[in-house]
């Protein structure tokens, strides 16, 4: 757990803010003084996730370095649906790069502060798991390598949605998007290897590495505040589910991240120098139905008749999770 | 003016575009009804209360329960809390033990010396109160509360009623009630002990009252004629309670036989079991299923080694023993004889049959309607009389302290109208917070505190209050375990959650507010509500 839960205060740690704590021990959420980095008036369909984690973790940063933040931006929804010419969304500096290059954008950023001895600003590079996974992963790869002096967080919706949702690497087996439809004896996306990338930037021994879901603010914000005391290449992942790409209720984005994690789907971890060192656990273990079905992206699994055979494969995936990073409080063998 | 290559607009801010246009449904904050405080008799406001007190604030939280109730530490004591079986927490893992809670914060109370604040002005009007049991006291100080002059003539000689006379001391300690009872005394109730009011219209005219409510309790025991020799022992459980209550205490023997399956029988049973009994044996027709004693003082009794014997009637009283005959159930679940008798060793029997009020202060009152014993009130609890009301035992209804205190409080809102004439409505219900109406996610994993209860020795042989009280520390953490189902508690979750930061907080006490500017309706904060305080509603496009 990357925050100290207060066990029993009514909700304790669970909801964004609680009457009975103490004001310092409240989520930045939750204050009045937040600095609502991400405005009303964006164009994110109702119910966004990418808009919901984007708030987060931004607000987050921006209270731990005292609103001396620097924002690049790559080309994806949060880039389109908060910045059409000439309005924008952003309470912070923040600039537009291409699709690929925002991490290499940021790292010169970075470098810019340094040779003016502006220690105090902070750069984020940030963008979505298009921008992160695929197309800007060389540049990405390039940050981690050289440990520049950056945060780059991925808001993972799983596919390309600006663009009218095509596959990435970050889509799930099974999975329906424009580019992977539902036909054949194996429908949906492959069961390929997929490409985690917060285990590839494990890979790099990278300072600090991160998951987070829009289900656990107080997660999430830790997180940030974790990542932002800390110099050197950081990297927080994000799971952001997206209402229209996933065919699911605008209202159930934060239960279905909830079951992303219950599942054991999207472990939610912590990994300092190449070594996890926390996991968030599972706190009622469900079944990957149970997440699958409300999202209409899989509904082909529950058909006439139900793909029992993919929903299995795609339990084992849930279990190798589970036992990979201990996700059970008692693992039982 | 002078731009950069290729920009030919100034920078503006999002704000100017109003996404609210793009909202089918709309959010609006609402409270609904908690089940606990749908399920009081007594009409408490218990997640009203509960919610000062997750704070600490017990004062404030005392203050809300007593626009209610009056008698919180009675109460807490003597409830049979339908509000803890209703609590949605049951579906989570164990009900708010909202009594022990209300028992916490009446002796809180008593230990402090909360008043009552006097009435904020005086009405002029005169009201007599018939009886100083639950409903006659609740009615009084709701009554004065509500500036009216009031004088309670009690039969007794003490204030109480069925709390005293009917409720043995282990359940309710005499210096609780006492010290409940003054304070209702404090606030100008006028009281007079030892006056039974045997002509009600001649009372009222001789203290020129405005209005009357009465509440006899039922004092009388139900007799059963059973065939007894000249040397049995027959007495009746009413008198034998009441008998607790006066210097000599009733010699029951030491084979005592209960005869009838109520509360009081329980209670007498128990009463015997603490004088000594060896044996307290209850006698009752029907099975456990179908008795009407609340399953929680069956099992106490138990405990303390009381028998039952089930499916039984008793056929004849000797002096030293009686015969029983067993009984079956037949299809619809009546008790049938079966000629079957056998023999017990009984010093006494006590008749536990049900009880009686006494009427005899209604006689020459016109247009009232008496049956089964009882007054029939109409729904505003007048009786057939203009300005008379009725309440507690003496009105066809459950005979709980908790049923007693809401008559006397809904009778007074009435009373009170009637004075000025005009008609009490009272505020329109609202939607039951159901359990699927919260998101229970955000409530963390809390069991409920078990009270402390007193060592069973000591339970079968003195008259000690079995079940302890809470300490701070445990009434607190219980306090928190509400869910507070239907109103808003200020987690921050839809102020947090919301992607278009279209909620407004307001500061604290003071909730929040929709931006309908910038809400596109996609429904986060409702869903995501733990308390179900928000609804979606379709917007007229």
């Amino acid at each position: 757990m990357a925050f100290q839960p207060i066990k029993f205060y009514q909700t304790g740690t669970f909801t964004v803010g609680n009457r009975l704590l103490e004001a310092d021990q409240r989520s930045v959420q939750a204050n009045t003084q937040r600095t609502n980095s991400l405005n009303s008036g964006h164009r994110a369909c109702q119910g966004c996730g990418e808009a919901l984690g984007a708030r987060y973790a931004i607000d987050a940063a921006m209270n731990a370095t005292h609103n001396q933040l620097i924002a690049a931006n790559a080309t994806g929804c949060l880039e389109v649906f908060s910045t059409p010419y000439p309005e924008t969304s952003w309470q912070i500096p923040w600039i537009h790069s291409l699709f690929g290059n925002t991490a290499a954008v940021a790292t010169g950023i970075a470098a810019a502060l340094k040779v003016k001895g502006r220690h105090d600003v902070r750069v984020i590079a940030q963008g979505g798991d298009g921008g992160t996974t695929d197309i800007g992963f060389g540049c990405l790869s390039g940050l981690f390598e050289r440990n520049d002096d950056v945060l780059f967080i991925c808001y993972d919706n799983e596919a390309y949605m600006n663009t009218g949702v095509q596959r990435s690497s970050a889509t799930p087996p099974a999975a329906r998007t424009a580019t992977t439809m539902p036909v054949g004896p194996e429908p949906g996306n492959v069961f390929g290897q997929g490409k985690n990338l917060p285990r590839i930037a494990i890979a790099h021994g990278i300072p600090y590495v991160a998951t987070a879901t829009v289900a656990e603010l107080r997660d999430l914000e830790a997180k940030v505040r974790r990542a932002m005391e800390i110099r050197g290449a950081r990297y927080i992942h994000i799971f952001v589910p997206c209402p229209l790409g996933w065919g699911h209720e605008a209202h159930d984005t934060i239960r279905i991240s909830r079951l992303a994690k219950e599942t054991g789907l999207f472990p939610v971890f912590e990994a300092e120098h190449g070594e996890v060192t926390s996991v968030s656990r599972i706190r009622r273990k469900l079944p990957v139905a149970d997440y699958l079905r409300p999202q209409k992206r899989f509904a082909h699994l529950f058909g006439e008749p139900a793909r029992l055979d993919i929903i299995a494969r795609i339990q084992a995936v849930a279990d190798r999770n589970i036992r990979r990073f201990g996700l059970l409080e008692e693992e039982v063998h | 003016m002078d731009k950069p290559f290729a920009i030919t607009l100034d920078v503006g801010s999002s704000l100017a575009n109003r996404t609210g246009s793009w909202r089918t449904s709309r959010p609006v904050y609402l409270d609904r009804l908690p089940p606990c405080n749908h399920a009081c008799p007594a009409g408490e406001n218990i997640q009203g209360w509960l919610y000062p007190a997750e704070s600490g604030d017990y004062e404030s939280a005392w203050r809300v329960l007593t626009a209610d109730n009056p008698l919180p530490a009675v109460m807490g004591r003597v409830c049979y809390h339908p509000c803890e079986d209703a609590c949605n927490r049951g579906n989570l893992d164990t009900p708010v033990n909202i009594n022990s809670v209300e028992r916490f914060l009446g002796d809180e109370a008593i230990k402090c010396g909360w008043k009552f604040d006097p009435p904020a002005h005086e009405s002029g009007k005169r009201v007599l109160v018939v009886g100083a049991g639950p409903s006659g006291l609740s009615a009084a100080y709701h009554l004065r509360r509500l500036g009216h002059q009031v004088t309670i003539l009690e039969a007794g000689p003490f204030a109480g009623g069925m709390m005293r006379f009917g409720i043995p001391k282990y359940r309710l300690p005499r210096d609780v009630l006492d010290a409940e009872v003054s304070r209702i005394l404090d606030t100008g109730v006028r009281l007079k002990l030892d006056t039974k009011v045997d002509d009600i219209l001649a009372a009222m005219r001789e203290g020129h009252f405005d209005a009357a409510f009465l509440a006899v309790g039922a004092h009388i025991g139900k007799r059963a004629y059973i065939p007894a020799g000249t040397a049995a022992k027959v007495l009746d459980a009413v008198s034998v309670l009441r008998g607790m209550e006066g210097e000599e205490r009733p010699m029951l023997g030491r084979r005592v036989v209960v005869y009838g399956g109520g509360n009081t029988a329980i209670d007498v049973a128990r009463t015997a079991k603490r004088l000594g009994a060896t044996e307290a044996i209850i006698v009752y027709r029907r099975t456990r299923e179908k008795m009407p004693a609340h399953d929680s003082e069956v099992e106490e009794a138990l405990q303390e080694g009381v028998m039952i014997k089930w499916l039984s009637t008793i056929k004849e009283a000797g002096d030293a023993s009686i015969t029983v005959e067993k009984m079956v159930l037949d299809d619809k679940g009546f008790p049938q004889p079966t000629g079957e008798v056998e023999t017990l060793e009984a010093d006494s029997v006590v008749l536990a049959l049900g009880q009686d009020v006494d009427l005899g202060l209604l006689k020459g009152v016109p247009g009232l309607e008496i049956r089964d014993g009882v007054v029939q009130v109409g729904p505003e609890m007048m009786t057939g009389h203009a300005g008379i009301f009725a309440g507690g035992d003496m009105v066809p209804s459950e005979r709980t302290v908790t049923v007693a205190v809401g008559h006397g409080k809904k009778a007074a809102r009435h009373i009170d109208a009637w004075l000025r004439g005009r008609r009490y409505t009272a505020p329109a219900r609202h939607e039951l917070a159901t359990f699927d109406k919260l998101n229970p996610w955000y409530y963390s994993d809390a069991p409920k505190t078990v009270r402390p209860t007193l060592d069973i020795l000591r339970r079968q042989s003195t008259f000690d209050e079995i079940v302890g009280g809470l300490d701070e520390s445990n009434a607190l953490y219980e306090a928190r375990r509400c869910l507070s189902c239907g109103n808003c508690f200020e987690c921050d979750n839809c102020y947090g959650i919301c992607p278009d930061n279209a909620v407004i907080k307001l500061g604290p006490g003071k909730r929040f507010e929709f931006n309908y500017d910038y809400c596109k309706g996609c429904g986060l904060c409702a869903a995501e509500c733990p308390c179900g305080a928000i609804a979606m509603e379709p917007e007229k496009i």
